[in-house]
Order: structure tokens, then C-alpha cells, then sequence
């Protein structure tokens, strides 16, 4: 058991290490911040600027927490709260199937439902932010609604009978009681929706039109940080090819943040259950 | 204007297929302390959520027979409850007050009555922590969380959430069960001074209790296991526990079973 954490260890510590190695010429070359905040990303002509992409991913993720935080919370308070429990016990593992739902097929379903409406509501290609947040949205849903709902669950019965019990109605006792006691696994929740979202790329890559542009209208094609290196590893060469390992560090440090807040959420809930 | 606060008239209580209570008549009189004794699982707390329906919370169970309050069948189809719960409090078994400020707790009932106005909350938050003989322990710290209070303090600060309404009755599962001797003795103490304003049945194990505080006491037991509980005494205090006229009565008050 040992042997086999240690091996996870050891493997993200070497990918770490791979990653920044192989992106080090580049990142020397360009420097950090010109290749951070550089607003152009024309690899070909030896344009290594990523701000284009980061904002891609931000309108994306951004788009994906509006839509998916308050949908996903909206659901686990239903499951946990108000449902019936036959009907819960249908809900639960249809929600739970969201989860296991390859990615290309959300891209799939995407791309020929969600890119022509957005197409007629938005004008354009259709293809771009908008549709990259739905799917998002949709695809870190479960995960939302599943560890919310763990953490209301977890709500003492006591607080839900004394807020009835002294006359008030329940959605009063859900929302004044219930949901601040849950609160931080509710934010815990959040963010590891976040952090799926962050590296999503198969469906964002079949919706967004991958051009890496400042998001602009709706339905204007964007490009994405996940994306945007599964599209130019088939072909990308010298440095093109050590700036996609740029890109991949990037990305480790966003993941790694969030786990960081992530972890720091749940500590505080442990410690605010030990005062209780 | 009756001179009862609550009365049951034959009252059943089953959860699913198992008839947990059967045939219970109670009346409650005003002003007064009512104990409800009894072996354990013998439905002392199924009774006492039954007067402001909080079993139904609990489970699904069926109600049969009558509570009279003010006049009104609890049970009826025009009954409000949460007019019913406003009226008739309620102080668990384990202390839970809100993960919110001492000063949010008490107000609590009163925000979702939708009183807002800051100068009437103040007051009424100082009232009910006086009545629950808390405020002077607390006024300094009003808007610290009311988890950092020790156990006791925190079944006051209950007590005063669920006085700061301006209930009627007040009922007690078992308030104490979770306290130490001190912090029991308080409780008792404030029950002692709150049945000047309130109606309060309390459920208790400790039979010292019981004889302590209450007026009243009603001992209740099931003929055999699996069958219904039923009433089998209910009279003056100082009668159930001296001479008790039933001889089951006997047996527990004296500490023969149970």
C-alpha cells in the first residue's frame, strides 16, 4: 500500500519535473511574463502570448461556475432536503451517470444540439463561449451536486427540527440553517467542479471553434488553454512544441492551486466541527 | 377560557405498522409542570411531539384521536402549523443551538416571523435571555457563535430561542439528559420560574426530577413488549411518587424496573 502511494508521489512529482524541464527553453526564450501575458498566440510566426488563451479558459470557466455552481447546489439541496426519497433514489444515480459520460460525447452532444442554438439566440458561429460553458457547466454538475449534497446531508437532523420547531417554514430552516452549516463543503464543492472544468478539453475542443481570440460575442469561436495543446501537439515542432509544455505548466500550477483552496476549505469545516 | 393548556383525548400513535402509543388522555392545566416518566422506549417522547406534531418530522406516522388546543384540534385539517409550533415550543433532548451568533440565535424565531426592526429584536433577545437566566453571562458577548458556549449555557440559550417566540407551552425531551449535575440543577432552577408564565411538559428519565420539579406526573408503560404504550397513572406529583395507586406505578417509581 505504501509502494502503491508512493508511486503516486513519485508520478506527479516527475511530471512536474518533465513538464518544466521540457518547457524551460521557452519559457527562458520568451520569458515568464511575455509568455503569460503576451495578447498574441501565433505560434507559427514564433508569437508565444498566452493571454488570449487564459481568457478563453476564464470566459470558459466563468461561464461554466454562473451556470453550473447554482444549478448543481440547487439540485443537491432538492436531493438532500425536499425529495422524496423513491424519486431520490431514481435522481441519484441518473446524476451520477452525468459523471461517468466520456467527455467527447458531451462534445458530441455540443456540437450538434447546443452550437446551432446558441448560433440562432447569439448569431455567429455558434461555436465559442457560450457553448463551452453549457457543456461545462453540465459536465461538472455532478460533481457539484454530489459532494454539496454529502455535506448537507452531514447537517445535524437537530438544527432542521429546531428551526421547524420553532415555527418556522422549511425552506426558512434550508436556507438560514441548513445551508450555512454545510457552507464549506458547499465551497469545497465548487471548486472541485472548477477544477474538473479547468481540464476538460475534449468537449471544449469539439464547441468552441479553437481560434485563439479574445472572447468577444457569444458565439465567436475561442480557444482554450486544455485545447488549444491537444489541437497543436500533432504537428507542433522546436519551439512551438516546448511552448505546449508552457501551456501544460500553466495548467499544473491553476490544478494545483485549486487543490491547495480546496484542501484549505475542508480543513476549516474540520475545524469548525471540532468547536461544535 | 379552559383551565387546561393542552388536552389529549385518546390519542394513537403508530409509526408504520407499529402502534407505538394507544388511547392516551392527558390534560395539561395551565401554569403548571407535567412530567412524563417511563421505561425507555415506552413513547414519553412520541407523546410529547405529538402536541406541536414534530413526529411527523421524524418519520411517517399516523395520529388517531384529539388534541384540544385553545379550543382547536391540533390534528384538524385547519390547523397552521406554524402557528401551532410558534405557540408551542420546544427544547431537545442534545443542546442545538444554530451555528450563528448567541444574539442570531435567539432572534432566530423572530427573523422568520419577519420582524425586523433592530430595536424590537434587541429587546426581545435581552428578554428571553433574562427569562432563560443567561443574559447576565452573556450580554458582553452577544455576537459570538453560540457553539463556543459550554453544554448548559447552550441548552439555555434553547431555552431562550424557543421563549423569544412567546410560546404558550414549552415543551422538554429529556433537556437535561445531555448536562451535568450542574448545569441540570440550573434547568431545574429556571423551570422552577418559567412555569409562572409557561405550561411546561417535560419528558425525563430521572425520576428525582420528576418528583422535583414537576406538579403533575404521568407514568407511562406498555402491558407487554411490542404492544402500545399506555398512560397507566397520571396525577399529582407528590401522590405518583408516595402513593402511587397502581402497583407497575409502584414498581418503577421505587426503582424495581426500568
Amino acid at each position: 500500500m505504501a509502494a502503491a502511494a508512493a508511486t503516486a508521489v513519485v508520478g506527479v512529482a516527475l511530471i512536474f519535473a518533465f513538464v518544466l524541464q521540457t518547457a524551460w527553453p521557452v519559457l527562458t526564450r520568451v520569458g515568464i511574463a511575455q509568455f503569460i501575458f503576451g495578447d498574441t498566440w501565433y505560434p507559427t510566426r514564433g508569437r508565444f502570448g498566452l493571454l488570449p488563451l487564459v481568457a478563453g479558459s476564464a470566459a470558459l470557466l466563468l461561464g461554466a461556475l454562473l451556470l453550473g455552481a447554482p444549478a448543481g447546489v440547487m439540485t443537491a439541496i432538492f436531493l438532500s432536503e425536499y425529495c422524496p426519497k423513491r424519486l431520490a433514489s431514481l435522481l441519484r444515480p441518473a446524476i451520477d451517470l452525468l459523471a461517468g459520460i466520456p467527455s467527447v460525447i458531451y462534445g458530441f452532444f455540443g456540437l450538434i444540439s447546443i452550437v446551432p442554438i446558441v448560433r440562432s439566440v447569439f448569431g455567429g458561429a455558434g461555436f465559442g463561449p457560450v457553448a463551452g460553458s453549457l457543456i461545462l457547466a453540465v459536465m461538472i454538475l455532478p460533481t457539484i451536486t454530489s459532494v454539496s449534497r454529502d455535506a448537507l446531508e452531514a447537517v445535524p437532523r437537530d438544527y432542521r427540527l429546531g428551526g421547524l420547531a420553532l415555527g418556522a417554514t422549511q425552506w426558512r430552516t434550508v436556507y438560514d440553517v441548513v445551508v450555512p452549516s454545510a457552507w464549506s463543503g458547499i465551497v469545497t464543492s465548487v471548486v472541485l467542479g472548477v477544477g474538473r472544468a479547468v481540464g476538460e478539453t475534449m468537449a471544449v475542443l469539439m464547441v468552441i471553434g479553437n481560434a485563439p481570440r479574445f472572447p468577444r460575442a457569444a458565439g465567436q469561436p475561442i480557444s482554450a488553454l486544455t485545447s488549444q495543446v491537444a489541437l497543436d501537439m500533432a504537428y507542433a515542432s522546436g519551439d512551438h512544441r516546448t511552448a505546449l509544455f508552457g501551456i501544460a505548466a500553466l495548467l499544473l500550477f491553476i490544478t494545483m492551486g485549486l487543490v491547495g483552496v480546496g484542501r484549505l476549505t475542508v480543513r476549516r469545516q474540520a475545524r469548525q466541527g471540532r468547536r461544535r | 377560557m379552559s383551565e387546561y393548556a393542552i388536552e389529549l383525548r385518546n390519542v394513537s400513535v403508530a409509526y408504520g405498522d407499529c402502534q407505538c402509543l394507544a388511547d392516551v388522555s392527558l390534560a395539561i392545566p395551565i401554569n403548571s409542570v407535567v412530567a412524563l416518566i417511563g421505561p425507555s422506549g415506552c413513547g414519553k417522547s412520541t407523546l410529547i411531539r405529538s402536541m406541536n406534531r414534530t413526529n411527523e418530522l421524524v418519520a411517517k406516522t399516523v395520529t388517531t384521536g384529539e388534541v384540544n388546543f385553545g379550543g382547536r384540534d391540533v390534528y384538524g385539517s385547519r390547523m397552521d402549523l406554524r402557528e401551532l409550533r410558534e405557540r408551542i415550543g420546544m427544547v431537545f433532548q442534545r443542546p442545538n443551538p444554530f451555528p450563528k451568533s448567541i444574539f442570531d440565535n435567539v432572534a432566530w424565531g423572530l427573523r422568520s416571523n419577519g420582524i425586523r426592526g433592530r430595536k424590537r429584536l434587541e429587546e426581545a433577545v435581552e428578554r428571553s435571555l433574562r427569562a432563560a437566566a443567561l443574559w447576565d453571562a452573556v450580554s458582553s458577548k452577544l455576537d459570538q457563535p453560540a457553539l463556543g458556549l459550554s453544554g448548559g449555557q447552550q441548552q439555555r440559550l434553547c431555552i431562550a430561542r424557543a421563549l423569544a417566540v412567546e410560546p404558550e407551552i414549552l415543551l422538554m425531551d429529556e433537556p437535561c439528559s445531555a448536562l451535568d449535575p450542574i448545569a441540570t440543577q440550573r434547568i431545574e432552577d429556571l423551570i422552577d420560574e418559567l412555569k409562572e408564565r409557561y405550561t411546561i411538559v417535560i419528558v425525563t428519565h430521572n425520576m428525582q426530577q420528576a418528583a422535583r420539579i414537576a406538579d403533575f406526573t404521568a407514568f407511562l408503560m406498555a402491558e407487554q413488549p411490542h404492544e402500545p404504550s399506555r398512560i397507566v397513572e397520571f396525577g399529582r406529583s407528590v401522590e405518583i411518587f408516595t402513593r402511587p395507586g397502581d402497583e407497575r406505578t409502584e414498581a418503577y417509581v421505587t426503582g424495581r424496573f426500568g
